[in-house]
């Protein structure tokens, strides 16, 4: 707000009529619609509404006129000057408008370069699918049990019922640690595992064993001298085949799916007795137009692995007493579930490290 | 084993309407697995006929070769009746010899098209056939030539050769070994489908009366039953006949001569390994003892053997003639003018037999029964079956001296309770099914009471405990019909502490881009040499494995680098230069050179056993290990990427202890493989977790690596065994007081050592110390460095004052200052 004003010229009082008013406001009018960017709208504000545009002198002049006449040119000079500034709030907006949707047209980018600066991490299958069958079991109740890989021969071997002199001994290709006397081997099943938990708690028992185990195999498409196996142990009271059963067809069905459950075939293992094969209902064709599956080959079912009803003589080595318990235990290779139940056509895929092979399947199996 | 089906039905009233296909299921349901279904000749096709050879002509041709060019008649196979113009390369036929003719149109095994065609000047209008090109074997002396009364001209041969045979092959487990013969098998087809069987083996036998060949068993603990009859006035150069020949054939083994046929078909029927020797080169009596030490066999293979006082010899007054049960020695071998044969069919030490054929690597078709188990009581019938035999095709007389040593051990009994297949299987079984099927396997069954007693047959030695009748049992019943039950454990406490952290170990490396791999465990002294450790470097004291599958990686390895660095090039090998890899295993640290004991088997270990078995396997702690190749951050249209280095292997660890909640401190070191001035150790308190850096250059090169590889390795179980499990921190929500202090101190000083300072100094009111600048040049000078320190001040209670912050600064610059003599840039 300015002062009273105390000097007064009469000479500048032009502006004040009406027609000089308007002109000057119509002027600024003008110029408002003409900017085309915000700086020129700030040079017109600077202009028609700044401290020395003629509205803002005008302004000045009312306080310098007779009493009689300051009402109507103020009121004059007010209205111009209102419709001015309006007309700048409202050029402002348009103009902010209009420079903001210009930048962000300027700075648009090819959204489809890629980005990929981090290469991406990825666990390895086998590792994934070992926490997978563990976590079928755990909800269960079982517990994930663990031992070493190089082993002593007793518990291999003859604490698992297989002899010095038993023909399946050499069946299982053994290597040996040096001196053979020591009789330390690389453990060629998960199996001691189970005798280990045997020897060290009491039943009941319910473990899964998961684990890398090493037979004297050459190494090809689908034999590898390391591999990885999962073994089941279920002692208790009153434990049947049918619990067995019960466990593998649960085993199945959450690994591959509803309905897909097992089948037992009559076999022979020195810790197992009865024994059983155990095939995987075919969980691509499920049994239907076989011929063609690529997955079971034509059979409808799926060479899975082997089981049994725990052989008495292996509770008595490890301590558990016979007559009072019974238990079952199951192993299958993951390696060779990985492979079927993912395409792997090439076992060295599995061990060569090839991180082409791992990153496919990413973190989670 | 393969059985001809037409050979199992002798055995067995099968119904016809019981398919191969079903007989094969039956078996495998029974315990005989299936292993292939094949049909002689399965794969020739079209017009294979008889023929007459009317005439031929022998002619010469340039290169040397003479083709006859014959006149066949095929009846009216050819459509016309007239005869066949053929060209043969063979030349042992003659007039009138009946033959096997493939028409134009017929394919034979191999997919081998037979059409009329141009040869040697002639129109060949189809092929005569020899054994061998019919897929029926191996022959030597060109086409095959039939009996007369095979047929007549123009029949189909499919017939006359058997040629449409079926054979299952069988995998039979070693608890099975009765299997090993059609005897076996057809038992349980016969069991299968509950029809009568007929037992090849039982016979009407002469007695024993000991004036056949003279035996004197000295080690009967290896030799239990030793029988021998004699063949006299025997044609060596008889023919074996056909249906020998073929079933022999068909069954995997070769046809040689009338007399070693007839042992393996006698072995392949009864399951009683055979052997026979020219009588007219044995000198003195057979004698059976253990061999010598030292003592010297030349086999039937032409190999002469060092023998080991444990192996059961057969022996004359000549010395060795025979590794007993495994294979026959060749001074006293059946040869082609072999006229008197002596036959021994003998029991032998399952053990023993198998110690020998592992020690002198000779699996045999005789070893494989004998080590399995062989019915004892089968050698008297075996040895009659095959004089029988012998002289039936080959002309002369059995003698009538029966020679048999020592007799088969008394049959075993098995008690069990009769409700334990019920008990064990799970399956509804009564008392009745499982006596009768334990009958229908052979057994004799007497109840009482409770329990049952099974007499165990004598070509089951596997059977010896309640167990076993239960699987015999159940496999009767069909193991198809188990129910499914799941058994309910007890509440479970879900995964151990050690395995959730495995776990987040895995995750955490994956999450930084890092790929996991599986390497094998070997090593040689190559990798060692390779990541440059010097000769005392205790990851050089490996345990060595005895069969190793290389020579030049016969250890276990020690540490994880040298798969992990191998698996890096490899990689890199196949284009993928930039790799970040990790591995998760353990190695084996050898820990003296005691034996593991081999424990009793009948009771629970002691406990100074079982600490005795602990103590004699090697640690084989739970390494983790990083290897880093090329570069971390990509390249790309953003400009340059960052090559790997030294402080990614070293954040790796860093990330995975603070994934674990475990605060390790990282200082400079020195260890192979690492750079020397690259290398971290790394630490929880005072114990050593491993290293990380740089690589050395020349492990770099040495591995193929791209130069500044990095890699870490650390004990993985310490590092887990230190884990913590997360304590909340109580936020401040007072305003952060941010204060940058720049300090230059002596060049080679730690970073870490001036941080600890300023904590130290600055007291309770510091939040966080973060370095976030590293300058050297000539304004700092020479030999110095200057490291500027992001400090953040904040109390948990108040807003700080300017003073409270300058002094909370200045403490934490006068200890670095008094401690590492920093001087303060401003
Ligand atoms: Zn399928």
């Amino acid at each position: 707000m300015s002062g009273p004003n105390t000097d007064y010229d009469p000479v500048e009082v032009t502006p004040l009529k009406a027609a000089e008013v308007e002109a000057v406001r119509d002027a600024a009018l003008v110029a408002i619609e003409a900017a085309g960017s915000l700086d020129e709208l700030r040079q017109v504000r600077l202009d028609h509404a700044g401290d020395r545009s003629p509205l803002a002198l005008a302004n000045r002049e009312i306080g310098a006129l007779p009493p009689q006449a300051r009402k109507e040119a103020g009121q004059r000079v007010g209205q111009a000057r209102g419709a001015v500034a309006k007309a700048l709030a409202a050029r402002q907006v348009v103009l902010e408008e209009e420079h903001e949707a210009r930048i962000l047209v300027d700075e648009a980018v090819d959204v489809t370069l890629p980005w990929d600066r981090i290469p991406t991490g990825a666990r390895h299958p086998v590792t994934m699918l070992s926490e997978r069958i563990a976590d079928v079991f755990v909800a269960m109740g079982w517990e994930v049990a663990e031992g070493p890989l190089v082993e002593a021969e007793w518990l291999n071997f003859d604490a698992l019922n297989l002899g010095p002199d038993h023909p399946a001994r050499t069946m299982q290709d053994t290597f040996w640690m040096e001196p053979v006397e020591n009789a330390i081997v690389l453990r060629t099943h998960t199996s001691p595992v189970q005798a280990r938990t045997m020897l060290t708690r009491e039943p009941p028992i319910y473990i899964v064993c998961p684990g890398r185990v090493f037979r004297t195999d050459e190494y090809d498409a689908t034999h590898s001298p390391v591999f990885h196996q999962v073994e089941g142990l279920v002692v208790d009271e009153g434990i049947t085949m049918a619990h067995l059963k019960g466990s593998l067809d649960h085993f199945a069905t959450s690994m591959f799916g509803e309905g897909i459950t097992t089948r037992f075939r009559p076999s022979y293992f020195p810790f197992t007795e009865p024994s059983a094969e155990v095939d995987l209902a075919c969980f691509v064709c499920r049994g239907v137009d076989s011929e063609h599956c690529r997955t079971c080959k034509g059979e409808g079912w799926i060479e899975w692995g082997g089981c049994g009803v725990v052989n008495p003589r292996v509770l008595v080595a490890c301590g558990v007493d016979p007559d009072r318990y019974t238990g079952f235990a199951f192993g299958m290779g993951i390696d060779r579930t990985l492979m079927f139940r993912h395409g792997v056509a090439d076992l060295r895929d599995v061990f060569e490290g090839d991180v082409r092979f791992t990153a496919a399947f990413g973190t989670e199996i | 084993m393969r059985a001809p089906v037409s050979w199992i039905r002798e055995y067995v009233d099968l119904p016809e309407e019981v398919s191969s296909e079903k007989l094969a299921a039956r078996l495998t349901a029974l315990g005989l697995k299936l292993e292939a279904l094949e049909q002689a000749g399965g794969d020739i096709t079209g017009p294979l006929v008889l023929g007459r050879v009317l005439s031929f002509d022998d002619e010469p041709q340039k290169n040397g070769k003479t083709i006859r060019w014959c006149q066949v008649d095929v009846g009216d196979a050819n459509g016309t009746g007239d005869p066949q113009g053929i060209v043969c390369g063979a030349s042992n036929f003659a007039v009138d010899d009946l033959v096997v003719v493939v028409l134009p149109g017929g394919v034979l095994p191999g997919g081998f098209e037979i059409s009329a065609r141009k040869t040697y000047g002639h129109v060949s209008s189809g092929m005569i056939c020899s054994a061998r090109e019919l897929g029926l074997g191996e022959d030597h002396d060109g086409i095959m030539v039939l009996s007369a009364d095979a047929g007549a001209p123009g029949d189909d041969a499919f017939d006359a050769l058997h040629l449409r045979d079926e054979v299952i092959e069988l995998e039979i487990n070693p608890d099975r070994a009765y299997a090993l013969s059609l005897r076996g098998i057809a038992r349980d087809a016969a069991l299968g489908f509950g029809v009568p069987f007929t037992d090849p083996a039982a016979r009407e036998l002469p007695e024993p009366n000991g004036s056949g060949h003279p035996v004197e068993v000295e080690a009967p603990d290896g030799c239990p039953v030793f029988v021998t009859r004699t063949v006299t006035g025997f044609d060596a150069a008889a023919p074996t006949p056909d249906w020998i020949a073929r079933r022999v054939q068909q069954a995997g083994m070769r046809p040689i001569s009338l007399a070693v046929d007839v042992t393996n078909y006698v072995m392949l029927e009864l399951g009683q390994p055979i052997h026979g020797y020219d009588g007219d080169k044995l000198s003195g009596p057979i004698r059976v003892r253990r061999a010598t030490e030292g003592e010297r066999l030349t086999t039937l293979d032409g190999v002469t053997r060092t023998l080991s006082a444990e192996d059961v010899l057969i022996t004359d007054d000549t010395g060795p003639i025979g590794l007993a049960g495994v294979m026959g020695g060749q001074t006293t071998e059946l040869s082609s003018t072999s006229s008197h044969i002596v036959i021994e069919a003998a029991h032998f030490d399952p053990v023993s037999i198998f110690r020998t054929q592992r020690r002198h690597k000779l699996p045999s078709e005789a070893s494989k029964r004998f080590e399995r188990g062989v019915d004892p009581t089968l050698p008297e019938a075996a040895a009659d079956r095959v004089a029988d035999l012998l002289v039936a095709h080959g002309g002369g007389t059995v003698s009538d001296g029966v020679t048999k040593v020592g007799s088969a051990p008394a049959a075993r009994s098995v008690r069990m309770p009769l409700d334990l297949p019920a008990r064990v299987t799970g399956m509804d079984i009564s008392a009745e099914t499982t006596v009768a099927h334990l009958r229908a396997v052979g057994g004799e069954v007497e109840v009482e009471g409770e329990h049952l007693t099974a007499v165990v047959p004598p070509w089951r030695p596997d059977i010896a405990d309640p167990f076993d009748l239960v699987e015999e049992v159940a496999r009767v019943v069909g193991y198809d019909d188990i129910p499914s039950v799941l058994p309910t454990a007890p509440a479970g406490k879900g995964l151990t502490n050690e395995q959730r952290l495995r776990r987040r170990v895995g995750r955490t490396l994956a999450g930084a881009g890092f790929v996991e791999v599986i390497s094998f465990p070997f090593v040689g002294v190559g990798a060692f040499d390779a990541l440059g450790l010097d000769e005392h470097d205790d990851r050089r004291t490996a345990m060595r494995i005895a069969n190793a599958l290389s020579a030049e990686q016969p250890f276990m390895t020690t540490t994880l680098l040298p798969g992990l660095l191998d698996t890096a090039a490899r990689n890199a090998g196949r284009g993928q230069i930039d790799v970040a890899l990790f591995e998760t295993a353990a190695v084996t640290l050898p820990r003296g050179t005691t034996p593991a004991p081999i424990l009793p088997v009948d009771r629970r270990p002691t406990e100074g056993e079982w600490d005795d078995l602990q103590k004699a396997l090697p640690e084989q702690p739970l390494h983790l290990a990083v290897v880093l190749a090329g570069e971390r951050e990509r390249s790309g249209w953003w400009g340059a990427g960052r090559r790997a280095g030294w402080g990614d292997a070293i954040q790796a660890v860093r990330e995975v202890a603070s994934a674990l909640g475990v605060e390790i401190t990282v200082r400079s070191s020195s260890r192979a493989p690492w750079h020397p001035g690259r290398c971290a150790e790394v630490l929880v308190g005072d114990v050593l977790l491993g290293h990380a850096g740089e690589l050395h250059p020349r492990v770099c090169k040495a591995f193929g690596l791209p130069e500044r590889s990095a890699a870490a390795e650390v004990d993985l179980d310490v590092l887990m065994r230190h884990a913590t499990p997360v304590v909340a921190p109580s936020l401040s929500s007072f305003p952060v007081a941010k204060e940058d202090v720049a300090l230059v101190v002596a060049a080679d000083l730690p970073a870490v050592a001036v941080a600890d300072a300023l904590r130290e100094g600055a007291g309770e009111l510091l939040e966080s110390v973060r370095l976030f600048d590293v300058y050297t040049g000539a304004q700092i000078g020479e030999g110095k460095k200057s490291l500027a320190f992001a400090l953040r001040f904040r109390a948990p209670d108040r807003t700080l004052t300017e003073e409270e912050i300058t002094a909370a600064r200045e403490a934490a610059v006068a200890a670095a200052v008094r401690r590492h003599d920093a001087v303060q840039r401003t």
